[in-house]
């Protein structure tokens, strides 16, 4: 609980100094809220597998936008041009997942290193195949899309024809708020919460507290936490697509590269471990973490004259916090190991 | 009519047979007590029962099985459940952040449709919680439990982990046969008595139980019959009225041992103790030490034995300081600094540890750096100094290791062959080459045997035995075969439940032993 509370109290203390008005804060938050939240909700049912913080959930995001990229070289826009992605996206993350989950059952215990790895190594074929496949091999119907040589694509597409077509679905003529994209979020959480109370669900919590009574108990364990994983990239893949469509561009390589990181740090700023979290963490996490983004840079400039200060701090904290979140962990399992005591 | 039939089975694992023509006839509702040391079979006969993967990873066994007067033959543990024989393991199989009631209905869920399970399958079902608890509140009224089956498993007291798995197990509705592995070790007395009561009724309700202990008053307690075995055959099949704690003692660790008597030392026990021991806590896990004393004299060879997991090992890890240590260490009658293997190796005290592998050698580096690197390390030596640098030389490790594999007969190809490639035995005597060129005074040996070929054996326990007389080297051996610590031995102290249950000569009977192992001196039972 302490970690929430005095990321809530620097957030405070940012509110102060950067002199933002509230209206303009709700507005930022609203937004940021619901570009983010399915990306984080995402990271919550590979913790509960025991599988850590899933770092792969870069490669749904690919998954996500490599929907968003088919949809836009064929030039279909609108609210059925963004369903038409989500839905292309989804068989593109299953295989994604399947693949991290393989792996990761032959890393059991270094699941987080090994999945962050893997974006790495994902984002340089993501790299082949849009620099240098793209046009050459892989042929593009939408010339727009692709560099001036004629290969590779370009390093920001405009998403123009479904840009807020997902935020604004049914509502648009009343509000300019993402109604649509907060019911779906919603619909999504609860239905977590209903997963985890099914058959599955607790074959999935008895793996992540114990994969050898687990599989003593008959469970095939493998094959749990690979559906953990492919459940996670799905819905890091549409938690992708939801985000691109409200910012209106894609930046072609950059895009994915940080959303692990960031959601990992959401998730620890509301108060998860690397073995305990659940949409209220979420939930808490992500609302603290895009505050204190919107408020440092000015808070910044206020105290120390240098918005750029505010600017690393942010960025330090994204780091930081993941850094002591871990090391707490492996305190905590230490201390357990050398306690003499309890002979 | 027999349950079970188990009869003439045979188990090899690599060319080691462990199991010979072992027979086990178990009657419906019967209480049968399974009897051995370590090493005796115990576990490999309740494998194959269980359809552990293990066996038939290892090329299964040979002989017939018929469970309930059907041909019985079981490849997973979930074959076995389904015939309804339930297994309680030595090792708690309970998940500690899941209340009772979800460790009992582990991966037995009562559960209702919903609208999604109808599509996508029966794993999307949603739990039946309510159902959940009546019934394993049911399972926990059975064992006169009153606890309430909402509560998480972390934290409840370890007896009533015990009756949870159990009930666990009897909340299978078919279950026949119910195999309990070492139940009552973590049980305090109180409640091992409740629980011998719990076995009691369970058999009254029909249920055979198949009962392993080393506790033998137990055993005779409860048990309806007894299947004894040693050294992977079967020594005898008796009911339980007719044989007598101290007879079960002696057919458990009974057998011919030639040793050679003339060998032994007159230990002087009122001599000034060489190396003191004085309410030692060692955290080992599986091998915790529970306040040892010890006195070990100049000169002798002391054997640590008893059952695995009474602490015998942690004995030696804990005097070098390789798991948290509480206690005294007395040295020619100087305080030994306690967590701190350095300062042991600078006093002059030198271990061969149970883990080669792992903590004995360097598996990627060749036989003369494995010889020489801790005396390089601790004593300077094999060490030139070129102005202020300190280079190892190379030349005299070699020749030094020469001289060692002569000596100890090391099987290789020669100073330069990794380690990693030689043969357990040939590692063995790597070790001992190591640790002869710190040439120390105190010597811990522990479990030297293990994983060696015979032939090998007898030379590294020669070996032994010539260091301690022709170098009067102090040696305390660590063994879980009770066989090779009489052989060699001047004195053996039985480790039981991590203290000194009793100090023998190598001569004293098998009865004493096998009581000792048990719990128990050999005077208060023949009172």
């Amino acid at each position: 609980m302490m970690v929430p509370i005095v990321f809530l109290v620097l957030c405070l203390g940012g509110f102060f100094l950067s002199g933002l008005p509230v209206n303009f804060l709700f507005n930022e938050m609203v937004f940021r809220l619901s570009r983010n939240l399915i990306l984080v909700l995402s990271l919550i049912i590979p913790v509960i597998s025991g599988m850590g913080l899933n770092f792969g959930i870069v490669l749904g995001a690919m998954a996500g936008q490599i929907g968003l990229i088919i949809i836009m070289n064929y030039n279909i826009g609108g609210i059925g041009g963004l369903f038409l992605a989500l839905l292309l996206s989804t068989p593109v993350a299953i295989f994604f997942g399947y693949l991290v989950g393989k792996v990761l059952n032959k890393a059991k215990g270094k699941e987080m290193i090994t999945s962050m790895i893997l974006g790495f190594f994902a984002n340089g074929i993501y790299q082949l195949v849009f620099i240098v496949l793209a046009g050459r091999i892989i042929p593009f119907s939408n010339p727009n899309m692709l560099m001036s040589t004629g290969t590779g694509l370009r390093n920001t597409i405009d998403l123009n024809i479904v840009r807020k077509s997902f935020d604004g679905f049914i509502f648009s003529g009343i509000t300019s708020y993402p109604i649509f994209t907060f019911i779906i979020t919603i619909l999504l959480f609860v239905g977590l919460y209903f997963f985890l109370k099914t058959k599955l669900g607790q074959e999935m919590r008895a793996v992540g507290q114990s994969m050898h009574i687990a599989s003593v108990s008959g469970i095939d364990v493998d094959r749990t936490r690979i559906i953990s994983i492919i459940i996670s990239t799905v819905l890091a893949a549409w938690g992708q697509i939801i985000y691109l469509q409200n910012m209106g561009t894609l930046n072609t390589y950059n895009n994915h590269e940080q959303v692990g990181l960031f959601a990992v740090a959401s998730l620890l700023i509301g108060g998860a471990s690397v073995d305990k979290a659940s949409w209220k963490e979420a939930f808490i996490g992500t609302f603290l973490f895009h505050l204190l983004f919107i408020i440092s840079p000015l808070a910044g400039q206020n105290l120390m004259g240098n918005a750029q200060i505010g600017e690393y701090f942010r960025v330090f904290i994204a780091y930081g916090v993941i850094g002591v979140a871990l090391l707490l962990h492996a305190w905590e399992k230490n201390k357990a190991i050398t306690q003499l005591s309890d002979i | 009519m027999s349950l079970l039939q188990m009869e003439n089975i045979s188990k090899t694992y690599s060319g080691n047979q462990v199991l010979k023509s072992v027979t086990l006839n178990i009657k419906a509702g019967e209480i049968h007590g399974l009897l051995g040391e370590n090493g005796a079979g115990k576990s490999t006969l309740m494998n194959i029962l269980f359809g552990m993967p293990v066996i038939h990873s290892t090329g299964g066994f040979e002989g017939n099985m018929t469970f309930d007067g059907k041909p019985y033959l079981p490849k997973t543990p979930m074959d076995a459940m389904k015939m309804g024989i339930g297994m309680v393991h030595q090792e708690f199989m309970l998940i500690p952040g899941f209340t009772i009631t979800e460790n009992i209905k582990l991966n037995r869920e009562n559960t209702k449709d919903t609208f999604l399970s109808k599509i996508i399958g029966p794993k999307l079902e949603k739990l039946d919680l309510p159902k959940m608890k009546e019934e394993s509140k049911e399972a926990l009224n059975k064992l006169n439990m009153t606890v309430d089956e909402y509560l998480p498993v972390a934290g409840l007291p370890v007896g009533y982990m015990q009756f949870i798995e159990i009930a666990r197990e009897i909340d299978k509705t078919n279950l026949k046969l119910l195999i309990l592995d070492e139940p009552t070790a973590v049980l305090t007395e109180s409640e091992a008595a409740q629980f011998l009561e719990v076995i009691k009724n369970l058999s009254n309700m029909g249920i055979a139980i198949l009962f392993i202990t080393h506790r033998l008053d137990e055993i005779k307690q409860v048990t309806d019959s007894i299947t004894v075995l040693r050294d992977g055959s079967l020594v005898k099949s008796i009911e339980t009225k007719n044989v007598d704690i101290v007879e079960m003692a002696r057919l458990m660790v009974g057998r011919e041992i030639s040793f050679e008597t003339s060998n032994k030392k007159e230990i002087d026990l009122d001599e000034k103790p060489f190396l003191e021991l004085k309410d030692l806590y060692v955290n080992m896990p599986g091998e915790k030490v529970k306040g040892v004393n010890l006195k070990i004299q100049k000169g002798e060879i002391l054997g640590l034995g008893g059952l695995a997991g009474q602490g015998k090992i942690g004995i030696s890890n804990g005097i070098m300081g390789l798991y948290p240590t509480q206690g005294t260490i007395l040295k020619d009658g100087k305080e030994m600094p306690l967590n701190n293997p350095r300062e042991m190796l600078n006093n002059s005290i030198a271990f061969l540890s149970e883990d080669r592998k792992g903590v004995g050698l360097l598996l990627d580096e060749p036989i003369d750096f494995n010889i020489a690197y801790t005396s390089i390390e601790i004593q300077e030596k094999f060490i030139k100094n070129i102005g202020p640098l300190k280079i190892v030389n190379g030349k005299e490790i070699k020749s030094h290791a020469n001289k060692m594999i002569e000596d100890l007969d090391i099987r290789c190809t020669g100073s330069n062959q990794y380690t990693r490639f030689l043969s357990g035995g040939n590692q063995q005597k790597v070790c001992i080459a190591r640790a002869l060129t710190l040439n120390p005074e105190i010597l811990l040996v522990s479990e030297p045997t293990r994983g060696i070929d015979i032939g090998a054996k007898k030379l590294v326990l020669d070996t032994l035995v010539k260091l301690n007389k022709e170098l009067n080297m102090t040696i305390i051996i660590t063994s879980s075969e009770l066989a090779e610590l009489r052989q060699i031995s001047d004195r053996i102290a039985i480790i039981t439940e991590g203290k000194v249950q009793s100090i023998l000569p190598p001569d004293a009977s098998d009865e004493a032993f096998g009581l000792a192992m048990a719990g128990k001196d050999i005077s208060e039972v023949v009172d």
